[in-house]
């Protein structure tokens, strides 16, 4: 069994259990944490398939601007509180031993890896090159400009769509 | 065509799997925001069956596409919370169940 493999079981049973998460899940604070994991493990998903624009669309657009969007709003709703204080005692120590192994990580691969001059992949052959990047921009400004335009129009339509669903009418104040 | 030494059959054995739990979540879950949480689900299956599509036939269209669908659903989600912003001012409620009545 090759490591591809092994990733990739592991990240079919995280996306999948994420996603049983946030069908179960009471608070719909924990649902969207459970989603923006989905996310992240659909945007590996893509790497693995050397697609690495569109996985760092994914992260941008989805798991960070849209997530924070649907955060903004379970806040602004307040329709779950979160519990009070402090219900995972167990997660201080453990967050504080995951962050000690990390930075261990890090200087590990910095002090001691970084004196070789081999690099993990080689960047002309690797399949989450530019080469992906570049054939597809010359796609989308060449055959898909129209389709190109017309999301910036639809982007359009949506923000002022946004800004007149949610702004509070001024004539029923009067009244 | 190898996607990376996986056969596409797993790839869309994950969306399909995805997209079902998606589909439940609509049907199952009376929170409002949930159901839509769980649209976003669905969606994303459908992008990683476009993008295994992509890498299997060695075309660029499929990831194009996703492209466009994830600019879809930024602008499905902003119109879709602000719905859910103003239902929520009339009603002081997401549950989905409440939301019964066209009139006021």
């Amino acid at each position: 069994m090759d490591f591809t493999l092994i990733l990739f079981i592991i990240l079919a049973v995280t996306a999948v259990a994420t996603a049983a998460g946030l069908l179960i899940s009471r608070n719909a604070v924990y649902a969207a944490l459970f989603l923006v994991l989905n996310f992240a493990c659909v945007a590996i998903f893509y790497l693995l398939l050397g697609a690495p624009f569109i996985a760092m669309v994914q992260v941008t657009v989805y798991a960070g601007a849209i997530m924070v969007l649907f955060l903004f709003v379970i806040m602004l709703l307040g329709a779950d509180k979160l519990p009070k204080g402090e219900v995972l005692r167990w997660q201080r120590p453990l967050a504080i031993g995951a962050a000690v192994i990390l930075f261990a990580e890090a200087a590990y691969l910095l002090v001691l890896r970084a004196q070789s001059n081999a690099l993990l992949f080689d960047p002309g052959t690797a399949e989450n090159s530019m080469d992906s990047l570049r054939a597809m921009a010359s796609m989308l400004f060449g055959q898909y400009l129209l389709p190109f335009e017309v999301t910036s129009i639809l982007l359009l339509v949506a923000m002022v769509g946004a800004i007149v669903l949610t702004k509070k009418e001024k004539g029923a104040q009067g009244q | 065509m190898n996607l990376g030494g996986i056969p596409l059959t797993y790839y869309l054995i994950v969306s399909a799997v995805l997209f079902t739990m998606g589909a439940l979540g609509v049907l199952i879950r009376r929170n409002a925001l949930i159901i839509f949480m769980s649209v976003e689900l669905m969606l994303n299956a459908a992008n990683l069956a476009f993008v295994a599509f992509a890498r299997h036939y060695g075309v660029y269209t499929g990831q194009l596409f996703v492209f466009f669908v994830i600019t879809v659903a930024a602008a499905e989600v902003a119109i879709g919370l602000a719905l859910i912003v103003a239902i929520f001012r009339n009603k002081h409620s997401i549950d989905v169940d409440q939301m019964s009545s066209l009139k006021g």
